[in-house]
């Protein structure tokens, strides 16, 4: 076993990462040992990297143990570089963090002067004078490497700027030259966020922290207010939308809603949220208060401008749309559906129950009925069928009675078999072919039977089913 | 003589109020069943803008009520018979319903003369959600009607319930047609308060059912004589009910109903 990481003060008695655990032991006895636990690292830094999201929507966890953040454009917010890193650095700290931070022009740059210089903040330019008396290792090359240069004599980063390029990638590999470019500054390689940047955001800071539900709705319908302002101005209508709630103590809880078409109204989009908030399962919990709160769009669509008839006319559809996006938001998108025909003469394959929330696809027409006939499939599908027990005169003929829910019913009218053959490329050779019969009791009551399995070539005790009630 | 006087002036000022009620909104404006004698006992057919409740008269009716609610919900909505048009149909199911007597089919619904496109589902937990998301969509002007179903007793449905339901009907104009499975009917605000049994339909040829049937039972009529049972037929080419056809073979009367239950009134 081997020391994987060490905290300030146990680097100050010399127990570096790589010792073993004996070596260690032997040298402070009196150490506190911890296991590895790389999944809770990973956790922890992906929540640290969620409460980052407050400065900068483009954060993206970096490697094992760093949180890199795109703060282009979002700097005169905090006061600058150096007081926004010391905002980062302090409320870390409040947590129990011991952070390293630094602001630089490209990643690489900060990488390297984050964990190998003191410098907080390098001017946009200054980067190369800022790396170059850094460890060859600030270059984040793996091991072999890095091994390979100091043992060519080359032991800071000025040692292989200052040398012709051409015969130290001819010996080091292309990647070398690669890296030092993007350390120094002279080659931007952009981060890749872990979570989209939205496309219009609004958001709102306090000083002290909110926890009434009564501020949190007045700040959503303020915050869609400022949402929607936005997106009018580019013409824009938001489909998916998404709360950030950012607790003073570092957890942020995100709520994200759907609507079936472009929505730009505060008053729709605050009433959604309502309805969000209120049928959440495990509803929001402020803690100690949140400090921030963020609406964001995650994805828009154009929208035009609509002129509202005199008449009312047209306004049918939009308040259906408004009524099912009400509905899914408090319910999921799954629970509020409309039908499509499917291509299938299993009937419980014969349709789709699609979100309503969902832009329509294509899909069959539905069976057009023939005039003048009963129908013939029933108003209500029981899924899976039920089990009954029957009485046949014949083996493949219609039951003479059959007993379902403990109450026997008495067949006097049957239509049938309607043969359904088993969909073999779906659901194997083995399936069996249904035989259904529409049949009538004496009180009247028509249901759907089927009998699964052809009596003697399939099974030879085939087996009943209730599959449907008719009106 | 002084109580009687008392009682009349009671009565007329319950009348008054009962007429008030109606004069804010435009005068309830009717759909008729499409059976005479029916629409004759109603009074020029049913309300549109209110609550109509349907109970299934024994468990194993669940299939007949549906088609007996489903037919007032097209009726009410006043669908074309044409496929995709029309205004939407909201039906509320309650998960239990849907678990015990099945989940709504569109092939069916399309065979018994509906488009099943227009129709929007949405499955509850419970009654309580049910009634809540049906007095939401009730208040949508732009749906042709609302269907409600609840399993069982349903507590959660009482008489300040329901008569929210009516208020909002009422207001935005859009009927609601509260489906009862395995109930028993208990007092409400509705309008209409029907039980509904399957009934022997005249079979086909080759001993075929035929078209759906009912049996009704008019147990509560607002604003008219409350009762009534009758025997129609549900028209799928012309979405409209109809008087059974007597002709082919004679409608027998199953032996096990009481014997006062066969004073059926033939509709017409």
């Amino acid at each position: 076993m081997r020391v994987a990481h060490a905290n300030r003060e146990a680097l100050a008695l010399g127990l570096v990462p790589g010792l073993t655990l004996a070596d260690a032991r032997a040298r402070v006895p009196e150490v506190a040992v911890a296991d590895l636990d790389r999944a809770a690292d990973r956790a922890l830094l992906r929540r640290i990297a969620d409460w980052c999201d407050r400065f900068t929507p483009l954060t993206a966890c970096d490697g094992d143990d760093a949180v890199m953040l795109d703060i282009t454009g979002c700097v005169h917010l905090f006061g600058g570089e150096a007081a926004m890193r010391a905002e980062a650095v302090a409320r870390l700290g409040f947590m129990g963090l011991t952070v390293r931070a630094a602001i630089a022009a490209t990643p690489d740059a900060a990488r390297a002067v984050a964990r190998y210089s003191a410098q907080g903040v390098v001017a946009p330019g200054d980067e190369a004078a800022a790396v170059r008396p850094l460890p060859v290792a600030a270059l984040g090359l793996d091991g072999e490497r890095a091994l390979a240069l100091s043992r060519a004599g080359l032991k800071t980063i000025a040692d292989i700027a200052d040398r012709p390029r051409a015969p130290l990638a001819a010996r080091f590999g292309a990647e070398l030259m690669e890296r030092l470019a993007r350390v120094l500054g002279e080659t931007d390689h952009p981060i890749s966020p872990d979570r989209p940047a939205p496309e219009l955001m609004v958001e709102r800071r306090f000083a002290d922290p909110i926890a009434h539900a009564g501020d949190i709705d007045a700040t959503l319908a303020g915050l869609a207010r400022g949402l929607s302002r936005r997106l009018e101005e580019h013409g824009l209508g938001g489909r998916r939308f998404e709360a950030s709630f950012f607790r003073a103590d570092g957890a942020v809880r995100r709520i994200a809603i759907a609507s079936g078409r472009p929505v730009r109204d505060a008053r729709i989009l605050a009433r959604l949220y309502a309805e969000r908030l209120d049928a959440l399962a495990d509803p929001l919990d402020p803690g100690f208060g949140f400090d921030m709160v963020r609406l964001a769009a995650l994805s828009c669509e154009a929208m035009a401008e609509r002129q509202a008839r005199f008449d009312g006319g047209d306004e049918g559809d939009e308040a259906v749309g408004e009524l099912i996006d009400r509905l899914s938001a408090r319910f999921g998108p799954a629970r509020v559906m409309r039908f499509a025909a499917a291509d299938s003469h299993v009937p419980e394959r014969g349709f789709h129950a699609v979100d309503a929330i969902a832009a329509p696809g294509a899909a069959p027409a539905w069976p057009v009925a023939v005039p003048d006939e009963p129908p013939v499939a029933p108003l209500r599908l029981f899924a899976p069928p039920q089990p009954v027990e029957t009485m046949a005169e014949v083996p493949d003929g219609p039951p003479l009675r059959f007993r379902w829910r403990r109450i026997v019913h008495d067949i006097v009218a049957a239509e049938g078999p309607e043969r359904i053959a088993p969909e073999w490329w779906r659901d194997g050779e083995d399936a069996l072919t249904r035989d259904y019969f529409r049949v009538e009791d004496r009180h009247g009551r028509r249901f759907w039977l089927f009998r699964e399995g052809l009596y003697g070539r399939e099974t030879e005790r085939p087996r009943w089913y209730l599959h449907g009630l008719f009106a | 003589m002084i109580e009687r006087d008392i009682l009349a002036r009671l009565r007329q000022s319950l009348a008054c109020i009962e007429d008030r009620k109606w004069a804010g909104t435009s005068p309830p404006e009717r759909f008729a069943l499409g059976v005479g004698a029916i629409d004759a006992a109603l009074g020029g057919g049913l309300p549109r803008r209110a609550v109509h409740e349907v109970f299934a008269a024994a468990m194993a009716d669940s299939g007949a009520a549906c088609g007996f609610g489903l037919g007032l919900a097209l009726r009410m909505a006043g669908m074309a018979a044409v496929a995709g048009e029309g205004r939407p149909i909201v039906w509320v199911q309650q998960a239990m319903a849907a678990r015990q007597h099945g989940l709504l089919n569109p092939n069916g619904l399309a065979e018994f003369g509906a488009s099943p496109s227009l129709f929007i589902l949405i499955e509850t937990r419970d009654a309580l959600q049910a009634l809540r998301t049906a007095h939401e969509a009730v208040r949508c002007a732009a749906l042709g009607a609302v269907v409600m179903e609840l399993w069982g007793p349903a507590k959660e449905l009482g008489l300040a319930e329901s008569r929210r339901l009516c208020l909002a009907a009422a207001g935005s104009g859009v009927g609601l047609v509260v489906l009862r499975l395995e109930a028993d009917p208990q007092p409400s605000a509705a309008f209409s308060r029907w039980s509904v049994a399957a009934a022997p339909s005249v079979t086909l040829e080759a001993a075929a059912p035929g078209h759906p049937r009912f049996d009704l039972n008019l147990l509560r009529h607002r604003g008219g004589p409350g009762s009534g049972r009758w025997r129609v037929e549900w028209n799928r080419d012309e979405l409209v009910f109809r008087q059974p056809a007597l002709s082919g073979a004679v409608v027998s009367l199953p032996s096990h109903r009481p014997a006062g239950a066969t004073a059926w009134r033939d509709a017409g």
